[in-house]
């Protein structure tokens, strides 16, 4: 019974499917997409129906700096993974830990923003659909962050530990993959909610 | 050929304590014991939404019947569909999809066991919360118990002000947690398929089980997320005050709508492709013959996945929305009708001129194709938007989507556990007492459901807790719970085979049916670690090839 089919065929087949780590995130990715993409079409479908004040025009400013802080974060955890490929360890932790400090720096900026939204502006998720979609869409974004850092810094730790080389890196690559999805979203994000949203 | 199977040292089951063998079921990562687990849970659930569909019957048997009252009735619909569809037909796809994909494909688990079990238990306990809303659903309020603002609950009333109390909440939380395990299954199931194949399996030899598995888990992953986003707009709603679904704030509750519907109707098509999946894996085995058309089965797989995604709106004719969207949905849902109709003609086709053996799984399946066909024909006539505006929300409607689900998706399921109990357990499902559930099933189906679309088309609505004598409903009305119990009488046969049959049925052996896929090629039940080492084929039916070493399938491939 080693195999199961005659003939077999005559040379001997050679047989690689992919990595299932990595089909299993792009499939999360689909899925995170498609939950995005209702709260992205929540978003626009409500945009200016909001009956009262404040409307986005008045108080939402551009997160330029915090922006760049995230997206350049994805080219660090790029080339982290690459040096841990080549078994550069010390460098890896060292781009691992960049990422880390961009990522909370992001997180650092929406709370800021959301402090002088609530404080100075009265802008809560139950002021208007504005407050209800805003807070509910960069919230879920924010939340996916969040879950990233949390996962990055367990690799840290374990790296830390001198726990991850180059045999973790097929893994590293498919958190660096969630990584990149949470920084396409932002993209998407900023543009729905800074450009098109005012 | 079990002559080299790996003889594993197990203590003996008879001397075990009972709580060891528990808590082996509870804490197991194996993906027949998780499939197994879902199929019970599934079961145990379909007796529970069985009761609540037969208090509605009898609630309806006569006009002006009091056995429930109007509040009852309204958590008995509620929780009937939600239960039938979340907790019942959602869990048994996967475990028959868990139970046997690593088995057809060649591999001895899941990708992930470990979030297989993770995501068996999030449904599990969405079941658990679900009913524990009977309990807790009072809340501080003392308003309700049960949810009763029906499967779709349509804003505004599921929102605070007219869902006081928990019971919206349970219902929430409930379809939110089982959601998030079913998208943790079907990325299980996706990546088992991509990754784990073994040698020469070729996504053109593949089983169509598992390619239709395959495509309902990509629709599972399009379909059940916005459900669960949705979900969370509405906790939002209800928790922090939020504006999604209220219209007094400039809200929408339409938007809810296309959101539910997003997700209801590709959910359709998650439950019936698996289904088709099992008809194409007996149909064959019991003509004895190769399936007709196999490269256009899984072309027409695709493509119904692919147009259900944009038919969600006939759903929404009646709440009027403009010509342009009505035309859009009524043309996209009469197209899914052409590669459902090729389906049918293959398997029309395989059965053509082949000698057909009709065992209790092939009854079922041809029930199933013949009342499918049915259910095809008047989901066409409701796609047509003026015809949906005179006959939607009415039985009409109701009596077309149980025509799908139970004379389509639940004969296929009855068909697949008669061809695969003896695979699971290892032994045969008694063939008398299947027949008898087979003709007493069908006999009750027709009578409920056949008739039932007489008094939607005389102008009864659904979700009516009673109804005026004198309207041309009353007989009908009482026919249609007389074939409730049929039903209710011919599953009570099943379920007494399957317990009879696990203790006193004739034993399998490893491929009872003279099947041609590779789950027939180890022991019944299948050992722990399914292949004593992991099989080569060369041919879309390796056991042919194995039982015909002179006329193998690969010489035409």
């Amino acid at each position: 019974m080693s195999t199961i089919a005659t003939p077999l065929p005559e040379t001997p087949l050679a047989w690689k499917l992919l990595y299932r780590g990595k089909v299993g995130m792009a499939c999360l990715i689909i899925a995170e997409s498609a939950i995005f993409t209702i709260f992205v079409v929540a978003y626009l479908y409500y945009a200016g129906k909001s009956l009262s004040g404040p409307t986005p025009r008045e108080v939402l400013e551009t997160p330029i700096f915090y922006t760049v802080c995230l997206l350049s974060s994805s080219l660090t955890i790029h080339f982290a993974g690459k040096l841990l490929e080549r078994g550069r360890r010390g460098a890896f932790l060292a781009l691992w830990l960049l990422t880390i400090i961009l990522g909370v720096l992001f997180l650092y900026g929406t709370g800021q923003e959301w402090l002088r939204l609530i404080y100075q502006h009265g802008l809560t998720i139950s002021t208007n659909l504005f407050g209800t979609t805003y807070y509910s869409l960069v919230g879920l974004h924010a939340f996916h962050v969040t879950a990233g850092l949390t996962m990055l810094s367990i690799v840290l730790l374990f790296g830390l530990a001198g726990r991850v080389g180059p045999e973790q890196s097929a893994r590293v690559e498919v958190l660096s993959l969630y990584w990149h999805f949470v920084d396409v979203v932002w993209v998407v994000v900023f543009t729905v909610v800074y450009v098109l949203g005012r | 050929m079990s002559s080299d199977a790996i003889a594993i040292p197990t203590a003996e089951a008879a001397g075990r304590p009972w709580v060891a063998t528990l808590h082996e079921w509870v804490t197991t990562v194996d993906h027949k014991r998780l499939g197994v687990l879902y199929i019970l849970y599934a079961l145990f659930f379909l007796v529970i939404g069985g009761i609540e569909a037969t208090i509605m019957r009898i609630q309806l048997m006569h006009p002006h019947n009091d056995f429930v009252s109007p509040q009852v009735f309204n958590r008995m619909f509620t929780m009937h569909g939600t239960t039938m569809i979340f907790f019942v037909a959602m869990p048994i796809m996967f475990g028959f999809a868990n139970y046997l994909v690593p088995l057809m494909i060649g591999a001895r688990d899941m990708a992930f066991p470990r979030l297989n079990a993770f995501s068996f238990w999030l449904t599990a306990f969405g079941g658990i919360l679900l009913y524990f809303s009977f309990l807790g659903g009072n809340g501080l309020y003392g308003a309700g118990n049960a949810p009763d603002v029906g499967w779709w609950a349509y804003a505004p009333l599921a929102s605070r002000a007219f869902s006081p109390g928990h019971s919206s909440d349970y219902w929430t939380i409930a379809v939110l947690a089982s959601g998030f395990g079913s998208i943790g299954t079907a990325i299980n199931i996706i990546a088992t398929i991509v990754s784990m194949r073994c040698p020469g399996m070729t996504l053109s030899r593949m089983p169509l089980l598992a390619w239709m598995n395959l495509v309902m888990s990509g629709m599972v992953l399009l379909a059940i997320s916005p459900l669960s986003a949705a979900q969370i707009m509405l906790l939002v709603d209800r928790y922090l005050g939020g504006h999604f679904f209220d219209t007094q704030a400039g809200g929408s509750a339409t938007l809810w709508m296309h959101f539910f519907w997003i997700f209801g109707h590709p959910e359709v098509y998650v439950l019936i492709i698996p289904c088709f999946a099992f008809a194409s894996e007996i149909i064959p085995v019991f003509s004895r013959k190769p399936i007709f058309g196999y490269p256009v089965m899984v072309g027409a797989t695709v493509c119904i996945a692919f147009v259900s995604m944009s038919v969600w709106a006939h759903h929404m004719f009646t709440i009027g929305m403009n010509s342009y969207a009505n035309s859009f949905f009524t043309i996209t849902t009469m197209a899914v009708g052409v590669p459902t109709g090729i389906k049918i003609f293959n398997w029309l086709g395989t059965m053509w001129g082949g000698k057909i053996q009709f065992r209790t799984p092939m009854l079922f399946c041809i029930g199933f194709l013949f009342q499918f066909l049915i259910a095809g024909l008047t989901g066409i006539m409701l796609a047509s938007s003026p015809f949906d505006w005179q006959l939607g929300g009415s039985y009409f409607v109701v009596a077309h989507f149980h025509y799908v689900i139970v004379g389509g998706i639940l004969f296929a399921l009855f068909g697949a556990f008669y061809y695969w109990y003896p695979k699971i357990t290892g032994r045969m499902l008694h063939e008398g007492l299947g027949k008898l559930h087979f003709w007493l099933f069908l006999i009750g189906f027709h009578l409920t459901f056949d008739l039932m679309h007489i008094p939607g088309l005389l102008g009864m609505p659904r979700r009516i807790y009673t109804y005026e004598p004198g309207r041309g409903w009353d007989t009908l009305n009482f026919l249609v719970t007389i074939g409730a119990f049929v039903q209710g009488i011919a599953t009570l046969v099943f379920v007494a085979n399957l317990v009879i049959s696990y203790f006193k049925g004739a034993k399998a052996g490893n491929d009872p049916w003279d099947a041609w896929t590779l789950e027939w090629s180890v022991s019944s039940p299948p050992p722990d670690y399914n292949f004593a080492s992991i099989p080569a084929v060369s041919s879309r039916r390796p056991l042919w090839d194995l039982k015909h070493p002179e006329d193998p399938d690969s010489h035409y491939e």
